[in-house]
């Protein structure tokens, strides 16, 4: 098989397990995200992959071979870390030349490859700066280039953008994604920025507490997270108790219609805070109080009191609810929005 | 980098030489020298093994114990004297700039690295009657006759305040440098003056600091050897002067050995018994 | 407070460089007095440095011995440092106190120390033992300066190096060594220096077949008083602050002293 494949791999410090058990298969050419809280096993995860960490059990397959335990200066991989890493005592060619002049590569090759990669990211010129005189968003662009100098196979990211301020960070994640796409390659990113994540990735794998949550493409994970933490930590959402009594299902102890929770008693509903429609009070709905109205320009976000459980609506100034605080209203349920999550 | 265990023989390999050299070099010489201190001397600075306390009980007199007493006094009057005076000198240093903090680093350094030999020569230079400060006190009306200051205690504790101060300053200067300045900041808006601040803010803060500074100055005035010969009488001479005396001039090695092994314990129990009070004291 | 300031630091150094001021007075002196304000001026007692054979030799004895142990000093502290930086070997930290202990103890107990021991293997008086003696006094130096280079490099450097194909060996030649260099300059100046200032751990060990340049002082000064123990004096402190002048210049000083918040002011 063409790609990266984890099966059953197992990271413990002492008797912390970091990374529990986990399977991934990345197709060649993909985009994969790595998301999760700080200290879900994430960056472990990636260091395993890079020969950096060694797993306790289990095997990493790259392109069909079994490389859990060839080091990792034979690998042949490119990595930019999360601290960047650039040498301070040598230039930005000599930066991005190193993995070249380290295999023998002859120097007028090397000077050739590094004028193409500076071209790449928009740096022609800059190969004879020292690395300190460089930038924020170019030092960035220089790690990039120096990981991809010899055309890896696998291109890996630990926490990339985190040290760009956020309009730095909002480009550069769309010039890695274009770059990424014109080049074809492998590439697996660190982040705990869903933006980011949602931006750059074909495949979104959500990890927390060592183990994955949820693996699929940011669309899917966003309309359908498989369980209460994927629906919380992806954006924002309500999460609302609902239970089942005989035919009639109730919501935060009122009752609903038109909503089914399968076979399970009790469940989770996730509803994002632009599916949440506010109504008049009574009309077969939740009903509740206005208790603040958070206007943002371009958003409007109502907060609404629903048996001491707050809600969240949010709306386009163009459907802008004509509520203030203290106002009772009304809140509606779309079956289609509201995603059931069994405890 | 992942840090780990060693692997393979061969990842020890570094730490071969360095260990080889630190264990014949520095400690079997020491645990030589503990054993010499047990042996019997014969003559013409000959000694044979044997285990006896003779040469520990040779200096259990009013004698050495005068040397010793004036040793640590003296030692301890060095350290106060070089705290007192490097305390406030760097903490200002430290908030100078760059440029001029490293005029001053290099000129401490070049002091500190200065001879004991060469210390005691500038100062007893300074201090004589020919050539000395009080041919300027004489120059400008001040003394009508020059004359010699040395040898006296004043021109030893003075000759080895200024070997000591700058090892001060290099020794308080990192904890001094990494205060954290808004500190002093914080005081001054809240109503004290620049000294009270100092007094009130800076010195607590840096308690332990100054503490370990002082044994640090300690030991090292206890190691003064030749300013004691240099500049001061014999009544001066410290216990570092008679382990030499002994071990050169009368070739009597067992002594010298269970001096100096006395000079480490008492050393060693100073320390000790300061860091126990720090404790105890931090504690309360 | 500025004022009081520069008083405070204006005294400070005026206490410093007063011995070193009337030192370099009187090593001017044309005649052989003691004396100062010089009575006439004259460099000849510099030239007497290099053209007396006993003060020639004494230097370059100096000279030779601050080399040869400096180095030694660095072999030593070098692997040492990197492989308490490179290594998970918490029972290794016994060899780091042993390559400090020296320094701090009172020299007097290192000396004899030294001493019993070239007495009892017999090698007393060699002037290689003198070497040893030096470099494993002085060790301390490049020992903390190079422990703290190691602490200043980012191990993140040393995984990208891993990751673009540089094994162990490679990545100690192209990524290590050349940012750890700048601290073995300055551990083996630091050394260098102490090691030709020093004077009771080479009296004790080679006093009675070698002459260095602090013993001949002494010595000297015991016979009376000649102006070239002046002018050897200026000699070595011009020495002294050219060479940390030069370590100042090429590293960081402040950051070699322990400052580790070097920014600039």
């Amino acid at each position: 098989m063409s790609g990266l494949a984890l099966s059953n791999v197992t990271k413990e410090f002492g008797s912390f397990t970091a990374v529990n058990n986990i399977d991934i298969t990345v197709p060649h050419g993909t985009f994969v995200c790595l998301l999760g809280p700080s200290g879900c096993g994430k960056t472990t995860l990636l260091r395993m992959i890079a020969g950096l960490d060694l797993p306790t059990s289990g095997a990493i397959r790259l392109d069909g071979d079994d490389i859990t335990r060839v080091p990792t200066h034979k690998r042949n991989l490119g990595m930019v870390f999360q601290s960047l890493a650039l040498f301070p005592h040598l230039t930005v060619g000599e930066n991005i030349a190193y993995p070249l002049r380290i295999r023998g590569v002859a120097k007028e090759e090397q000077k050739k490859r590094v004028d193409e990669l500076l071209a790449m990211i928009h740096l022609s010129g800059y190969a004879d700066r020292p690395v300190s005189k460089l930038s924020g968003g170019q030092r960035q662009r220089v790690a990039i280039a120096r990981a991809l100098s010899i055309s890896p196979k696998l291109f890996l990211l630990d926490e990339p953008l985190s040290a760009l301020d956020a309009k730095l960070r909002e480009a550069m994640q769309v010039e890695l994604r274009q770059l990424q796409q014109k080049l074809g390659i492998t590439t697996i990113v660190v982040t705990h920025d869903q933006r980011e994540a949602m931006t750059m990735a074909d495949t979104v794998v959500v990890m927390n507490k060592g183990e994955i949550r949820q693996a699929a493409s940011p669309i899917e994970i966003y309309r359908r997270p498989a369980d209460t933490f994927v629906a919380d930590f992806i954006g924002s959402t309500n999460l609302l108790e609902a239970e089942a009594t005989g035919g009639a299902v109730s919501v935060l102890g009122q009752p609903v219609s038109g909503i089914s929770l399968g076979s399970a008693t009790k469940a989770t509903l996730s509803v994002r805070p632009e599916d949440v429609h506010l109504t008049a009070p009574g009309n077969g709905a939740l009903s509740g109080t206005v208790t603040f109205v958070r206007d943002l320009g371009g958003t409007i976000e109502t907060f609404v009191d629903v048996a001491g459980r707050q809600i969240v609506a949010v709306s386009t100034p163009r459907a802008r609810p004509d509520v203030t605080v203290g106002q009772p209203v009304g809140i509606t349920l779309l079956p289609d929005v509201c995603v059931v999550l069994s405890k | 980098m992942r840090r780990e265990k060693p692997q393979k023989l061969l990842d020890y390999a570094p730490i071969v030489f360095p260990a080889a050299m630190l264990i014949v070099f520095f400690v079997i010489p020491f645990a030589t020298m503990i054993a010499v201190s047990f042996f019997q001397r014969e003559q013409a600075g000959f000694y044979t093994p044997a285990f006896q306390f003779a040469n520990y009980e040779r200096f259990l007199s009013l004698f050495f114990a005068n040397v010793l007493g004036f040793s640590l006094m003296l030692a301890i009057a060095v350290a106060i004297c070089c705290v007192l005076l490097a305390l406030p000198f760097t903490y200002l240093l430290a908030r100078m700039s760059r440029k001029a903090q490293i005029v001053w680093l290099v000129a401490l350094l070049s002091v500190l690295s200065l001879s004991e030999v060469i210390i005691g020569f500038a100062w007893s230079t300074l201090l004589s009657r020919t050539a000395g400060i009080t041919n300027l006190l004489v120059a400008a009306g001040i003394m009508t006759e020059a004359k010699a200051l040395l040898p006296s205690f004043g021109a030893v504790l003075t000759g080895m305040v200024y070997q000591a101060f700058p090892y001060t300053v290099l020794v308080l200067y990192p904890a001094i440098v990494r205060l954290d300045p808004t500190l002093t900041e914080a005081a001054r808006t809240l109503g004290a003056s620049p000294l009270k601040a100092f007094f009130t803010v800076v010195v607590p803060a840096l308690r332990n600091t100054i503490t370990a500074t002082l044994i640090m100055v300690f030991i090292f005035a206890l190691g003064s050897y030749l300013l004691p010969q240099l500049l001061g009488r014999p009544q001066h001479w410290t216990l570092s002067v008679l382990i030499t005396d002994q071990a050169i001039y009368q070739s009597n090695m067992p002594f010298a050995a269970a001096m100096a092994v006395f000079l480490v314990l008492v050393t060693l129990g100073l320390v000790a018994l300061t860091v126990i009070a720090g404790r105890k004291g931090e504690a309360a | 407070m500025n004022g009081l300031r520069n008083l405070y630091f204006t005294l400070i150094g005026l206490f410093l460089a007063l011995p070193l001021i009337v030192v370099a007075g009187v090593s001017v002196n044309e005649k052989q007095t003691l004396a100062f304000p010089p009575k006439s001026f004259s460099l000849s007692w510099y030239g007497e440095i290099f053209l007396n054979p006993e003060w020639r030799n004494a230097l370059l004895a100096s000279l030779t011995l601050a080399a040869c142990s400096a180095a030694v000093a660095v072999a030593i502290a070098l692997p040492l440092a990197w492989f308490l930086w490179r290594r998970v070997a918490p029972w290794a930290n016994i060899f780091q106190l042993l390559g400090v202990a020296p320094f701090t103890l009172p020299p007097v107990i290192t000396a004899l120390g030294l001493l019993t021991f070239w007495a009892t293997t017999g090698f007393y008086g060699q002037p290689w033992t003198a070497v040893v003696s030096h470099a494993i006094f002085f060790v301390t130096l490049p020992l903390v300066t190079l422990s703290l280079g190691f602490t200043a490099i980012d191990r993140s450097l040393v995984e990208a190096a891993a990751t673009m194909g540089a094994d162990d060996k490679t990545i100690f030649r192209t990524v290590v060594l050349p940012l750890i260099l700048p601290y073995i300059v300055s551990g083996y100046a630091f050394a260098f220096v102490l090691s030709l200032n020093e004077y009771i751990v080479a009296y004790m060990t080679v006093g009675f077949t070698m002459e260095t340049l602090p013993i001949k002082i002494f010595n000297a000064l015991r016979y009376g008083y000649t102006p070239t123990m002046a002018s050897v004096t200026i000699l070595f402190v011009a020495t002294a602050a050219v060479i940390f002048s030069l370590v100042a210049r090429f590293g960081d000083l402040p950051k070699l002293l322990g400052a580790m918040a070097a920014d600039d002011k």
